[in-house]
Formats: structure tokens, C-alpha cells, sequence
């Protein structure tokens, strides 16, 4: 076996508005960082190659793979996690939309498609289905069939711009 | 005690509303325990060399360069597991003539799909445990593989496990009526092959488990995303040789499951006899390619069906076999033969017929073992049925409407034995059908559909019936000699501030099993949701129950806790009617409140009773009852399955020059018995509409010749994206059990059960008019321009 490519690296960065010091393998991923360095489990890591969107933090403004990006980018990054804007009351409406929707079942994917959510809010926008529906393909959710999410992002974003607001659903009786 | 369900104004009025999930707050602010987030002093973390052959011997696994790799700290071969857990043979009792051999957590000298484990690395990361795997120096003598199911029983073809004589691991004939008779003098017999796609449940949270033996204590504690604590309970104790007192089991948040997570498997049994043998806690999370490689797989059928009809549309009998691929062993403990029996019970189950043959034929492959799935058997026996169903219709002329009014059990002729022998309580097959044909306003959509067709689109519409079993009796697994348990239990506690906590054998994988349980409770002891906490996932402090799996929480656990928490109101009761010196049935709960039952009028807050039955006991009378916990059991005994109904609907559009299917709307009304919380059970039927679109459209586990998975990725392995999925319209008939006060039925498996018929029969509509039809799932675009000639398979 050859000797390990790694080499750790001193990062500085701000994480939730903190400010983090950390030495980081080469190879650490910022999802695990996240979560073993920092504590951070609130984003999961789903599928580890980009596809399924379970990992999705913000990084320097723009919503990125939190299992694509080394810890070692992100030297002088602001990142922000679920668990920071959650403490921030930014998306507070949204959350709540989605409890009182129901568009979560087990919450595994909640966290990054709330992140991916809010990146299409910040338009300030009231996107059509088809457009949320969109936005958020790159998102997996194996729980729901995702319809309460769209009405969610839906409600969010009309309550945001002061439009009328897509009923809750009612069985049709 | 009776409830009046049909007044939403009675006092407490919690079962029948859409009130959030309690626990929903805590998923999205992403505090959330999933056992990845649990972390243990002296914690290690295990991964699994797993064998790249489909079959071979396993010739010799050299551990000792991988105990040189940086933070490596023990490694274990098959024999050093098998020294400290037994091996298991999955078979049921009542399945006669079930077969499977010894399967080792760890394989011991042969190989017999791609993933299996042979060997572990325990190191201080997960990432320094993969290191410790590319260093083992293993060599394999690959062997001819079993992969064709069709060939699986030849006399050329390989054994398996020789020693079974063969690779036929299950078969059942079921016979009713003259079949050949009936066949040989009908008007018309339409036939036809059926392929439903192996396909798995790609859970978002991989399969996790984090052991921790204390030597001191002999106590085994697991942290384990599982439906079944109680199953794994016994399952570790056994094949550990612990007694099954010391061990716990506990599952907190779970990140899906959908039956997945509801087997026992050979690395998670492996990781709790690693953490026995260290006496440490050690933690094995499946990566990715590890879920597609060794969670159970599902729905690898081909089956050939044949229905009977006379000259006026009325099925006369069906004719099916059925031939199913379950990979090397049948799975543990609820064996891999259940799937093909429920094809065998589960088909014709929404039609009034009495002739009826069906076989299922179950072989080994080496390939990823197979299992239950969501809705297991429903969404193959309602695509045949329903496929079958449509052909005739198309070969008589009759529309698909009307061809189901003349065939559907009728909704007065319960109850109703059908041919298959599942015996039905009361079903709404009727009335279910009338409100989908009013939802989707049927002749708007022909019209539109003829209207598009002017214009060369190609557009379908797809019925499907369909029958759904939850409620599961010991009929299912606990006959045939499985510590599955089917009752299931729940505790009931007021404590002194007047709050109530609910601790269920029942659990939540996002269902919303604890939100469920919380209004039942609320309702039964007469206080807010918001008093009522709810436990769910601990062997060591809920009542001992099965968990949640074939859509029995709310019929089940949902019973159990409502008895529960009118017992605890009448305990109260009598304590607040001694208190108050009034009469106990003068007196009532009513939003925590011991209120004057004929008035309303409060009379004292629970707070007060909890203050004095607590601290003060010395003022009541002293041979008065005040037994503020209460616990309640619940088992189905009158039937041995609750039967569900339900009838879906799939309008769609069928690009006929690139084969793609483009999804429109879907419908469809859905018979549960009481809904207790309609926003819940609306999104279970979405969310299996679209694992059943999955499985219809995207879904397949795809091998090679030589047993290797091509496609074990998400980006390869297609599940539904948001942007390709319709907007789904649920509605109800109501038809509650009597089995139980509650009257819950499942809800879990209709989405699942029925949308693979309705998209199959949508596409098929969408293609009638070019002579082409598809039988074969996933249908996807090369398959459909294949059926439409386009081009040459």
C-alpha cells in the first residue's frame, strides 16, 4: 500500500455565523466535516456522489453539495447549515408551512430541501409549480411524492409577496 | 364505551382531524436522531469487504496487511463471526415445503451474490475502516451463477446450495372451481405475460445501527433504524446467545423505510456480535452502493395470467402463474416466499368470481436477496389483474368503466369469501369506484383525450381496482413459528401535572404513528394534544408489540391506545368522583378537565387531581383506586386480515417519437375504514402513488449475465424527481371495521398497491389506437417504442 495522500490542512472559516478553526484531512468531505467535526447532523448525507440532495448547505450565499465540496475549499467560507438559519428565524415561515402541511415524513431530505427551497424564496418571486417543482428535482424525497412540498414552497412564497394563498388540502369528500 | 365519530362536535374530537404531526417541529429545524447522529464514548466503526462475485468459493482472506493501515484496529473473517453468532434458516411453518439454507452473517466459504460480506474492518472511522478494506488480500474461485429465473430449475443450471436438492425454494398451487372447464367453454379468454421490474426502496437514510455490549452488565444495547424492535430484540438474543432480557433495542428517528428496514441483515447482526466480541459500541451506516447491493430488493415477476369471460363482460374465472427470482436465500425471519403468496392471494381479489387457479414458483438466484416491500404482492397481483381486466374489456368492446361495474364484489354482499379463499369484512369497491368516476368527471376526460388525439397527442386513461391487506393476524408470520408478535400494546400515564405519556409497541419511520397515537390518546382520555407525549422505538419501556409494518399501526397500535386511554379516563374518573363526591358516570373529561358530564360545567383541572393523587394521597380514601397508568393490548381475531379497497385513475401522455410518458393527473379514493387524521392519511397514499409510479415508470435493479448490478447508484438506479411527478387527488368512502372500536384499516400500501395497474392501463389506452401495448415494468421509453415498433429489441 502506498503511504495515505492525506495531509491535513488548517481551515479558518465562519460556520452559522461562528467562527470555526479546524485541522481537516484532505479527503474530509464538508457534509462529514459538518457532522463529525462540528456536530452539525442536521444535513445527511444520502448518497455521497451529488445526486440526491440530502446534504445541501449554503455556502457563500449559493446552495451547494455538502458531500462534493472538501472541508479544505472552504478556508475563509461562510457557511450556513440548517441548523444556523433555523437559530436565525429566516426560514421560520417555511418550516412552518411544511409542519402544517405535512410535507415531510421522515425528514431525512427536509433540511437540504428547505435550503433549496429558501435558495428559490430569495427571488422574492411567486414561482409556478411547474418552476418549484423544477428547482427542486435535484432534491430527492422518498416519503412524500412531493406534492406538500410544492404547496408549501407555494403557501411560502405567495404569503412572502402578500398573493392569496393555496388552500390547505381537504380530502375530497 | 361507544364514541360518536359522526359528531366533529362531541368533546375532544381529535380522531377524525388534521392536526400536525407533534414530531414534525424537530425534522425541520434538522434536530432530528437518526443513528448516524448518535455518537458513543470509545465508539468504532465497522465496513465490510464484500464479495465482487455473484458466486465463488471464498480460497483465502489474508487479514494481516489491512492491521497495518493507519487506525485499523481488528478485522474479522466469516469464522470469527460464526464463533460468536449462529447462523439462520428463514422458513415459515405454514408455508409448506419452504426452503433456504444456513445463511453466516459473515460468509464463511462461499459467496453467493454481489455484496455479500466476507470479511470486516473495525477501525476509528468509517474512513480508515474502508482504508483497512482495500489492504485485505482476498482471492475468490468464481463459480458459475444462477441469474435467469426461467432457467433457475434446469437440469443444467448449477445448485445453489446443493445440499437443497435444488433451487426451487417455495411452491403453491391454489385451486377453486373446474378451471380447464370453464376455460375450454368461454366466450372469450384474453391471455398475457406480465414482468414487474426487481426493484428496491432506496431509503434516504441508508441502513444504520449502532451496537454497544456491556461486558459488566451483559447487556446489549442497539440503536438500530428498524420497524421492529421487538423482532430484533429476539433476533440478537438468539443468534448471540444473550438472553433476550439483556438486550434493548432502541430506534429513535427513522429516515424511511417502506419495509426495507423491516429484515434482519447479515451486517447489522455481524456489527452487534463485533460490539459483543470488543465489548465497545461499533457502528456500521451503509453507504450507498452497500444499500443497493444488500437491501432487500422486491417485485422480480414474470407471470403468465389468463382471464374468462362471458358474452356480457363477467369474469368467469382467472388462470395465473406466477415466477418469482428471490436471490440466495430466503430472508430472515419473514422468509422471501411471502411475496409470490400474496400474488397467489392477492389476485381477481376485487371481483366477484369463484374459478380461479394460481401458482407461485420461488427460485434461488445469485443476486441481491429479495423481500418485503411496500404493499409486497399488491402492485404485481393489481397490475396483472387489472391488465387482464382492460384486455378483455378491449376484446369485447366493453368500456373499462363499465366492464369493472359488472365484475366489482358488490358493496351489499359482505361478508364475502373471494376465490382466492381471503375472506373480506366489508369492502366499498361501488361506491369507490362512483366518486372516482365523479372526481375525475370520466367523459371530460374522454372527450379531452379524443380532443388530443385530433391533434396527434397520444394521451391514456388508466382504471385500476384494487383490494389492500393490512391489520395483519399471527396468520401472517406468528403460525408459522416467527417471535413476530401481532398484538401489539400500549401504556397510558397521567402524571401530576395533568399531562398524559403513551408508550406504544408501534413505531415511526414518518407515517406519523406518534402523531396518530397522540390524538387517539387525546381523544380517549379527554385532553389536548398537546398534553400528550408519545414513546415509540424501546424495547426496554413500551409494552411489547410487532412495530410498524403491513399497514398495522393505526388499525393495531391505534386500538390498543384508544382502550388505553378510556381506561385511564375511568381511573380517573373514579378519583375525581370521589374527590368531588359525585357519581363516576355523572362525571367526564373534557380538555383536561374533570368536567360535569350533562353540563360542560368544569369542575377541576387534571393538575389538581394529578397534585393530590401524587402528594396528597393521604387525603383520599384509603381503599380508593388510583391507578393513574393503564396499559391495553390489541389483536385482530375475527378476521385474519384487515382488507382494504380502494380504485386509482392515471390520466397521461405518451410521446410516441421518443417513448416517453408524461404524467398528467392522478386520482384516487381510497377505503380505510375511520380516518383518524386525513391530512396523514392522504400523504401515505401520495407517497406510495409515487413509489408505485417508481416502480411503473423508472424503477430496476439491472444485472449482467454474471450476477453483477450495473446500475447500483441513484444516478443510474431512476427513483421519481419532483418535476416529473402529477398533482394527485385523494378521496375516501369510509367503511370502518368492527373488529375494533377505533375501525381503522391500513392505508400504508394503497398508493403503492394500485398506481402501477393505472399507469400500465393509461399507457396502454394511450396506445390502443396504434395496435401497441406494454406489459413489461418499468415502462420505459425504449420498451415503449419497442412495443410501438420503433425500434427493434
Amino acid at each position: 500500500m502506498t503511504a495515505p495522500f492525506a495531509q491535513s490542512t488548517e481551515i479558518n472559516l465562519k460556520v452559522n455565523g461562528e467562527r470555526v478553526r479546524r485541522t481537516v484531512d484532505a479527503r474530509r468531505h464538508l457534509i462529514d466535516f459538518l457532522r463529525l467535526d462540528l456536530g452539525l447532523t442536521g444535513s445527511h448525507a444520502g448518497c455521497e456522489q451529488g445526486v440526491c440532495g440530502a446534504c445541501t448547505v449554503r455556502v457563500d450565499g449559493v446552495i451547494l453539495r455538502g458531500c462534493l465540496t472538501l472541508a479544505v475549499q472552504l478556508d475563509g467560507a461562510d457557511v450556513w447549515t440548517i441548523e444556523g438559519v433555523t437559530e436565525t428565524g429566516e426560514l421560520a415561515d417555511l418550516q412552518d408551512e411544511f409542519v402544517a402541511r405535512n410535507a415531510l415524513q421522515c425528514g431525512f431530505c427536509t433540511p437540504g430541501m428547505l435550503l433549496a427551497a429558501a435558495d428559490l424564496l430569495e427571488t422574492g418571486e411567486t414561482p409556478d409549480r411547474a418552476h418549484i417543482r423544477e428547482h427542486i428535482s435535484g432534491n430527492y424525497c422518498r416519503c412524500t411524492g412531493y406534492e406538500a412540498i410544492v404547496d408549501a414552497i407555494e403557501a411560502t412564497a405567495a404569503k412572502r409577496c402578500g398573493v392569496p394563498v393555496p388552500a390547505l388540502k381537504e380530502a375530497a369528500e | 364505551m361507544t364514541i360518536a365519530f359522526g359528531n366533529p362536535d362531541r368533546p375532544n374530537s381529535y380522531i377524525g382531524r388534521s392536526v400536525p404531526r407533534p414530531n414534525a417541529g424537530k425534522l425541520v429545524a434538522g434536530a432530528g436522531r437518526y443513528v448516524d447522529d448518535v455518537v458513543l464514548p470509545r465508539m468504532v466503526h465497522v465496513a465490510f469487504l464484500r464479495s465482487p462475485h455473484a458466486r465463488a468459493k471464498i480460497e483465502a482472506i489474508d487479514i494481516s496487511p489491512a492491521l497495518e493501515v493507519p487506525g485499523v484496529i481488528r478485522v474479522f473473517t466469516g469464522a470469527d463471526i460464526a464463533a460468536a453468532c449462529t447462523p439462520w434458516v428463514a422458513v415459515l411453518a405454514h408455508l409448506k415445503g419452504l426452503k433456504s439454507a444456513p445463511q453466516h452473517a459473515v460468509a464463511v466459504e462461499h459467496a453467493t451474490w454481489v455484496g455479500e460480506p466476507v470479511a470486516a474492518v473495525v477501525a476509528d472511522s468509517r474512513a480508515a475502516a474502508e482504508d483497512g478494506l482495500a489492504a485485505i488480500e482476498a482471492s475468490f474461485a468464481p463459480l458459475p451463477v444462477v441469474v435467469d429465473m426461467r432457467t433457475a430449475l434446469d437440469a443444467e443450471t448449477p445448485l445453489i446450495h446443493p445440499e437443497l436438492g435444488d433451487n426451487l425454494t417455495f411452491q403453491r398451487l391454489h385451486e377453486k372451481g373446474e378451471i380447464d372447464a370453464v376455460f375450454a367453454s368461454a366466450h372469450m379468454v384474453v391471455e398475457a405475460r406480465f414482468k414487474t421490474g426487481r426493484h428496491t426502496g432506496v431509503c434516504l437514510e441508508p441502513r444504520s445501527i449502532l451496537a454497544d455490549y456491556s461486558r459488566s452488565e451483559g447487556q446489549l444495547t442497539v440503536h438500530h433504524s428498524t420497524q421492529a424492535p421487538h423482532m430484533m430484540q429476539t433476533v440478537f438474543a438468539r443468534h448471540l446467545d444473550l438472553p433476550e432480557a439483556k438486550v434493548r433495542v432502541i430506534c429513535g428517528d427513522v429516515g424511511g423505510s417502506y419495509g426495507i428496514k423491516v429484515h434482519v441483515y447479515p451486517d447489522e447482526v455481524a456489527t452487534a456480535a463485533i460490539a459483543k466480541i470488543m465489548g465497545r459500541p461499533v457502528k456500521f451506516i451503509a453507504d450507498r452502493l452497500e444499500s443497493f447491493s444488500t437491501d432487500i430488493h422486491a417485485r422480480d415477476h414474470e407471470i403468465d395470467g389468463r382471464i374468462a369471460v362471458d358474452e356480457n363482460g363477467r369474469i368467469l374465472a382467472l388462470d395465473i402463474d406466477d415466477l418469482t427470482g428471490i436471490g440466495p436465500y430466503s430472508v430472515y425471519p419473514r422468509t422471501s416466499a411471502i411475496e409470490g403468496n400474496q400474488v397467489v392471494n392477492l389476485c381477481g381479489g376485487p371481483y366477484d368470481f369463484q374459478t380461479y387457479r394460481a401458482r407461485t414458483t420461488v427460485v434461488l438466484q445469485n443476486k441481491t436477496p429479495t423481500c418485503q416491500y411496500r404493499a409486497v404482492g399488491h402492485p404485481i397481483a393489481t397490475a396483472v389483474t387489472e391488465g387482464l381486466v382492460d384486455m378483455a374489456a378491449e376484446a369485447i368492446g366493453l368500456d373499462p368503466i363499465e366492464i369493472r361495474r359488472r365484475n366489482l364484489v358488490a358493496d351489499d354482499a359482505y361478508p364475502y369469501t373471494s376465490a382466492a379463499n381471503m375472506r373480506f369484512e366489508g369492502l366499498s369497491h361501488h361506491a369507490s369506484l362512483d366518486k372516482l368516476i365523479a372526481m375525475i368527471d370520466y367523459d371530460a376526460l374522454r372527450a379531452d383525450q379524443a380532443e388530443a388525439r385530433k391533434r396527434g397527442v397520444h394521451r391514456g386513461i388508466g382504471i385500476a381496482s384494487f383490494i389492500e391487506l393490512t391489520n395483519p393476524s399471527p396468520f401472517m408470520y406468528g403460525i408459522g413459528g416467527a417471535r413476530i408478535s401481532a398484538q401489539d400494546g400500549c401504556t397510558v400515564r397521567m402524571d401530576p401535572d395533568g399531562s398524559v405519556v403513551a408508550m406504544s409497541g408501534v413505531t415511526e419511520q414518518g407515517q406519523g404513528t406518534e402523531g396518530m397515537l397522540a390524538q387517539i390518546v387525546a381523544e380517549g382520555v379527554g385532553v389536548p394534544v398537546s398534553k400528550v407525549r408519545i414513546i415509540t422505538g424501546d424495547t426496554q419501556t413500551t409494552p411489547y408489540g410487532g412495530g410498524t409494518w403491513a399497514s398495522r399501526g393505526a388499525g393495531i397500535g391505534g386500538e390498543a391506545a384508544l382502550q388505553a386511554g378510556l381506561a385511564l379516563r375511568e381511573n380517573i374518573l373514579v378519583v375525581a368522583a370521589s374527590m368531588l363526591q359525585a357519581a363516576p358516570d355523572a362525571l367526564d373529561i373534557a380538555d383536561g378537565r374533570i368536567v360535569d358530564k350533562a353540563t360542560g360545567e368544569a369542575r377541576m383541572p387534571l393538575e389538581e387531581l394529578g397534585r393530590i393523587v401524587y402528594f396528597r394521597g393521604d387525603t383520599l380514601a384509603r381503599d380508593l383506586p388510583r391507578e393513574l397508568v393503564v396499559t391495553r393490548h390489541y389483536i385482530t381475531s375475527e378476521y385474519p386480515f384487515a382488507f382494504t379497497n380502494g380504485v386509482q385513475a392515471s390520466y397521461l401522455e405518451v410521446d410516441v417519437d421518443t417513448g416517453f410518458v408524461k404524467l398528467l393527473k392522478h386520482w384516487c379514493v381510497e377505503d380505510c375504514g375511520r380516518v383518524i387524521n386525513p391530512m396523514l392519511v392522504d400523504e401515505q397514499i401520495r407517497g406510495g402513488i409515487v413509489q408505485g409510479i417508481g416502480g411503473a415508470l423508472y424503477e430496476e435493479c439491472v444485472y449482467d449475465g454474471e450476477g453483477q448490478l450495473l446500475n447500483a447508484n441513484m444516478a443510474d438506479y431512476l427513483v421519481p424527481m419532483a418535476a416529473e411527478m402529477p398533482d394527485m387527488i385523494i378521496g375516501h368512502v369510509e367503511t370502518p371495521t368492527r373488529e375494533s372500536l377505533l375501525g381503522a384499516k391500513g392505508a400504508g400500501e394503497a398508493g403503492t398497491a394500485g398506481a402501477p395497474a393505472a399507469i400500465m392501463n393509461a399507457i396502454n389506452d394511450a396506445l390502443r389506437p396504434l395496435g401497441a401495448r406494454v406489459t413489461q415494468m418499468p415502462f420505459t421509453p425504449e420498451r415503449i417504442l419497442t412495443a410501438l415498433g420503433t425500434i427493434q429489441h
